[in-house]
């Protein structure tokens, strides 16, 4: 069970937060001028990285705030903690 | 049989304080401090159970919590017996009653032995080979395979001894209170680090404080006297904190422990009271130290498992620890130095060791030196080839091995004796290393495995990280600990330490014999009853990846995870197939290191603590009215109210006549209710929900349906324009939460800069509905001055109001088809509203009814319930429910897919209503629906969602999905059950009051 240092609240259990799957996937904007193969690659295609994955976890069971992490799924290692809006880090 | 093996005092036996206990239906005495299998051994019984396979006699074979055999049943009460203890760890107590398991009749006559003379027909996969064919006939061969083979009973009383769970927050864990753990926590301790020191044992010291002699000395001290001085020094230590009887269970990622801390399992039971039984320490540590030790290896040879077998190791703990010796004529068989130290112990102990055979062949040492000056016969390049005895060895074969050590060379030599001690090296206890995803490396040179990557910020030190003797362990660890801990100084160095310990070993996997291999009977793994002949099969039948042959020999698979034989399996197999061991990898290690009890896994969360559940403020009334109830999520809802001995379909009946005739009442609190505030809150529901919300006036209502970006619905309620910028909206019961969650994700993720604010405000509110035709007479005496009028106050509106002096929100929705109203009153005062209803009502017959009824009302209207009527496949379409999806919107969630080749598929499922050929034939919701009875297979079409028999109707109504249901209006399919077809025809799923005339009735 990891520790996940919240950028809200600070570190926690975490069976406080829940995962919310693949990180930086964008709504379209303009989801009707997409043709079903555009809309399935944003609805159903994830990455699903064996090593360096950028994720969304959300504080349930605390602030309530989405936020993002960089994991290595092979390891479990947290290597990044970042708010909703900023920029990954590039290393 | 009953002779006494008990010999100078052991140190850690109460000599005066002497415990009495039965064994198989037996009285048997011990001492305070005994283990059972001190004990029995004491007592000179060698025989406590059967193996899992063949039924071979076994014996107890070690002294620790890695005992593979000498598992017992524990108390004959029902509900406290428990199976799988281990007799090695079990302390002995006034009254405890053990008994041998796995075999029957008894221990000593067990007719499962007859397996051990088929043995040649039970091979490896003889399970997986001969019992999977003919299917047919497993429940013939389960009869015969449970009734003689099974590893003890299981309770059939609930367990009332108490358990509980405790956090632990520390700077270090040490594992293990050995040399190397003792160290390892009063060096962290002394530096101002929380330290938690845990050890499986009563005692602390480990091996350590027996090993009373000349040749392992510190600092001029015997190594035991000098660990002693230790031990006291560290229980004065005000930060470090130390738990004996507590087992490491399981070690997961980010340093997160779980140990079993044993607090009473020791005591004679009038002495436990109501204490806690055991504990369950959920230990997070910045820094972790195993200084787990290393388990001593038996020797692969033929009949290697009998009674009276044990490891060298374990001989010599019984001897110093207990005061017994485990027989009488004692030979040792070993393949390094450790044996001569046991040699030299029981010597001490006056117990009689004459022959010690050796592997080795040029060797030379301080301690065999010792064993050669008191006259033990020791046979240098020698192996055991056989072991003969039923019960109870009584002797061995050796013969020399050649200089290879393929094969076995010269003549036979038999000698006899009454216990055996084998020692083939030791293993460090890397389990608990690997459990916490740390990878190994291979020392050829001694061919063990030692920890090399640390997945956290952890260490291994002593014997758990190969560092077996004494100077060794000395000389390492200072440096290891103040490079992990950061510190400057130790108190231990420059010790002075002298072993005579000479690490040479000859090791030989598998001990050659003069018999064909296929005629021997070399144990690897003693539960499971895994040969190495088993192994080899594995690998002629093509099996290659170690976790195969573990899984298709059974290898390392009983409730001791074979932590003895294990390796000999890898070397083995590295043999035969002659790969590098260090290639081969190891099988994994599973949490729990040692079986738990179920206790100590819930803790307290047992009967009406296993889940917490949710009271709405109305409850108590149900209660006294006797309600039954419903678990919806973790809400207990009244379900129905029977009257005088009614059945549910009795009270369910009456209770929906009740509310068309006249009025009913609801308890709706736990419908899920979301504040929604903000400049952006109509744009949001429009976003959120697939219908418009841009023009919804101030205090008018709206049913919204919600989907998932995948089109399909997801939940429904109705939402409330409280105030310009102000909404109110209603959720199911079950999903309040997760739509709660899913528009938090979307307005923090997806729509930052939207203004809007989500508050839960479900347990804020009480809400009691009251509907029927007679409704609106109710509401208006409790509310006078209010002017109720359909102009007024028309469907789909809302009032913010006054009941007497409390403040509401009432609003005119109906889930029923009636006319009714929702009154929201802040929670404490619900029931006090809920009790004037009721009292104003009186005149009506106003009938309280449950959520049963209110499924059935809603039905008979053909409104859906998310989650009855759908699943995570239905989109609106598919519900016949094109009018709330609005056209003119340009985005809402799931709009898009709402086209998507998939869903515009006209043979999709479709909600259609059913009604039987016979209307008082009510069907069974999941039962099947089909067109034709004689079509081979038969195409299932759909299944039936919803069913009830309608009172208002007077026939049987259900809801259905059905492939391509929208256009079969009118037609016959067939609902086929066991025993019986049941014809029934498609119809409209609104099956009363089509026009909504009653809704302003
Ligand atoms: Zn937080």
């Amino acid at each position: 069970m990891f520790v996940i240092n919240c950028p809200y609240c600070g570190e926690r259990e975490q069976s406080e937060f829940k995962a919310g799957g693949e990180a930086h996937l964008v709504r379209p904007k303009q989801p009707t001028e997409l043709s079903d193969d555009e809309w399935a690659e944003y609805l159903f295609m994830r990455k699903n990285i064996k090593g360096i994955q950028f994720e969304r976890w959300v504080h349930t069971h605390g602030c309530r705030k989405w936020f993002n992490m960089v994991r290595d799924t092979s390891n479990d290692k947290i290597k990044a903690i970042y708010k909703m809006g900023e920029k990954p880090p590039t290393k | 049989m009953t002779k006494n093996l008990r010999v100078k005092s052991g140190r850690f036996i109460d000599e005066t304080y002497r415990v009495s206990f039965r064994f198989n239906g037996k009285t048997f005495y011990g001492f305070k401090g005994d283990t059972l299998a001190s004990a029995l051994l004491a007592n000179n019984i060698h025989l406590v159970g059967r193996s899992f396979k063949y039924h071979r006699p076994r014996g107890i074979m070690t002294a620790g919590s890695e005992e593979p055999n000498a598992i017992v049943q524990l108390h004959k009460n029902s509900s406290r017996t428990e199976p799988n203890v281990r007799a090695t760890e079990i302390e002995i107590y006034e009254g405890l009653e053990a008994s041998s398991q796995n075999c029957w009749p008894s221990v000593n006559f067990d007719i499962g032995g007859i397996n051990n003379f088929l043995s040649p027909f039970l091979p490896a996969g003889f399970y997986y080979k001969t019992f999977m064919w003919p299917a047919s006939f497993w429940e013939k061969y389960e009869y015969f395979i449970r009734k003689s083979a099974g590893l003890g009973k299981s309770p059939t009383e609930p367990d009332p001894d108490i358990y509980e769970h405790k956090y632990i927050h520390c700077d270090v864990l040490v594992i293990g209170a050995g040399i190397s753990g003792i160290i390892a926590a009063k060096t962290a301790a002394k530096n101002g680090l929380k330290t938690l020191l845990v050890d499986e044992k009563p005692y602390l010291g480990g091996s350590t404080i027996y090993q009373n002699s000349e040749h392992f000395k510190i600092n001029n001290q015997t190594s035991s006297s000098w660990i002693e001085k230790e031990i006291n020094e560290i229980k004065r230590i005000k930060n470090l904190e130390i738990k004996t009887r507590t087992s490491v269970a399981a070690f997961h990622g980010y340093n997160y422990l779980l140990a079993r801390e044993n607090l009473t399992d020791h005591l004679p039971l009038e002495q436990r009271n109501d204490n806690t039984r055991q504990r369950l320490l959920k230990i997070r540590a910045k820094k972790v130290i195993s200084a787990t030790g290393a388990l001593e290896r038996p020797l692969i040879f033929d009949n290697n498992d009998r009674p009276g077998i044990l490891l060298s190791s374990a001989i010599e703990k019984y001897a110093n620890l207990f005061g017994v010796a485990c027989g009488e004529k004692n030979i040792l068989f070993t393949n390094n130095d450790s044996a001569y130290e046991t040699a030299i112990s029981l010597f001490k102990k006056g117990i009689n060791v004459e022959t010690i055979i050796d592997n080795r062949e040029e060797i030379d040492s301080k301690l065999i030196k010792e064993a050669e000056k008191n006259n033990i016969k020791i046979y240098k390049g020698y192996t055991v080839v056989n072991t003969s005895g039923y019960k109870r060895i009584n002797k061995i074969s050796i013969m020399q091995l050649s200089k290879d050590g393929q094969k076995v060379v010269g003549s036979k030599k038999t000698i006899t004796c009454d216990c055996l001690g084998v020692s083939g090296g030791w293993t460090p206890a890397v389990h608990l290393f690997t459990q916490s995803g740390g990878k190994l490396k291979f020392r050829d040179e001694d061919q063990v495995f030692i920890p090399n990557i640390y997945p956290s910020d952890q260490i291994s030190i002593g014997s758990c990280n190969g560092d077996f003797t004494l100077d060794e362990i000395l000389l390492n660890i200072p440096k290891v600990l103040k490079e992990f801990l950061n510190v400057k100084k130790t108190d231990y160095e420059n010790l002075e330490v002298h072993s005579s310990f000479n690490k040479s070993k000859r090791n030989i996997w598998l001990l050659p014999s003069d018999k064909i291999f296929g005629k021997t009977k070399s144990f690897v793994d003693y539960q499971n009853d895994a040969t190495a002949k088993d192994i080899k099969l594995a690998l002629r039948e093509g099996f290659r990846s170690i976790e195969h042959v573990k899984r298709y020999t059974t290898t390392g698979m009983g409730t001791d995870q074979g932590k003895l034989g294990n390796m000999h399996a890898l070397g083995i197999i590295s043999e035969t197939a002659n790969s590098k061991m260090g290639e081969l990898g190891t099988t994994t290690f599973r949490p729990p290191y040692t079986p738990l009890t179920f206790g100590t896994i819930v803790g307290r969360n047992v009967g009406e603590y296993f889940d917490v559940f949710r009271k709405t403020p109305i409850h108590e009334w149900h209660v006294q009215n006797k309600a039954e109830f419903e678990n919806v999520g973790q809400w207990k809802r009244a379900w129905y109210y029977p009257k005088d001995g009614e059945s549910m379909h009795e009270a369910v009946q009456r209770e929906s006549k009740a509310a068309r005739d006249s009025a009913g009442i609801l308890d709706a609190s736990t419908l899920g209710k979301i504040d929604i505030q903000g400049t952006d809150a109509s744009e949001f529901l429009n976003r959120v929900y697939t219908n418009a919300w841009s023009k919804l006036a101030i205090g008018k209502c709206r049913y919204g349906l919600m989907l998932n970006e995948d089109g399909m619905v997801y939940d429904d309620g109705v939402t409330t324009r409280l105030d310009e910028n102000h909404y109110i909206m209603t959720t199911t019961t079950g999903g309040a939460a997760n739509v709660l969650g899913k528009l938090e994700d979307y307005l923090q993720t997806e729509w930052p800069e939207l203004d809007v604010y989500l508050t839960s405000v479900t347990d804020h509110y009480a809400t009691v509905s009251v509907c029927g035709p007679n409704s609106k007479k109710i509401v208006s005496q409790i509310i006078p001055d209010l002017d109720f009028s359909d102009e007024n106050f028309p469907h789909m509106s809302f009032k913010n109001t006054k009941i007497g002096k409390i403040k509401c929100r009432i609003m005119r929705i109906s889930f029923t088809g009636e006319h009714s109203y929702e009154i929201n009153v802040q929670a404490n005062f619900g029931k006090s509203v809920w009790e004037k209803c009721i009292e104003a009502g009186k005149e009506f017959n106003i009938t309280p009814y449950g959520t049963e009824t209110m499924h059935l009302l809603r039905a008979e209207k053909g409104f859906i319930i998310v989650g009855q009527d759908t699943d995570a496949t239905m989109t609106p379409i598919d519900l016949q429910m094109e009018w709330i999806v609005s056209k003119k919107k340009y985005d809402f969630i799931g709009k898009r897919s709402l086209y998507r080749s998939d869903t515009i598929k006209e043979d999709r499922k479709q909600l259609v209503g059913l009604l039987t050929e016979n209307p008082d034939e009510v069907l069974e919701e999941g039962a099947q629906i089909i067109a034709d009875i004689n079509q081979t297979p038969i195409e299932m079409l759909g299944h039936v969602t919803s069913s009830y028999y309608s009172p208002n109707l007077k026939k049987s109504i259900a809801l259905g999905v059905v492939r391509g249901g929208k256009n079969m209006m009118g037609q016959k399919l067939i609902i086929p059950m066991e025993n019986k077809k049941i014809n029934v025809t498609v119809a409209d799923p609104i099956f009363l009051d089509k026009e909504n005339k009653r809704l302003n009735a």
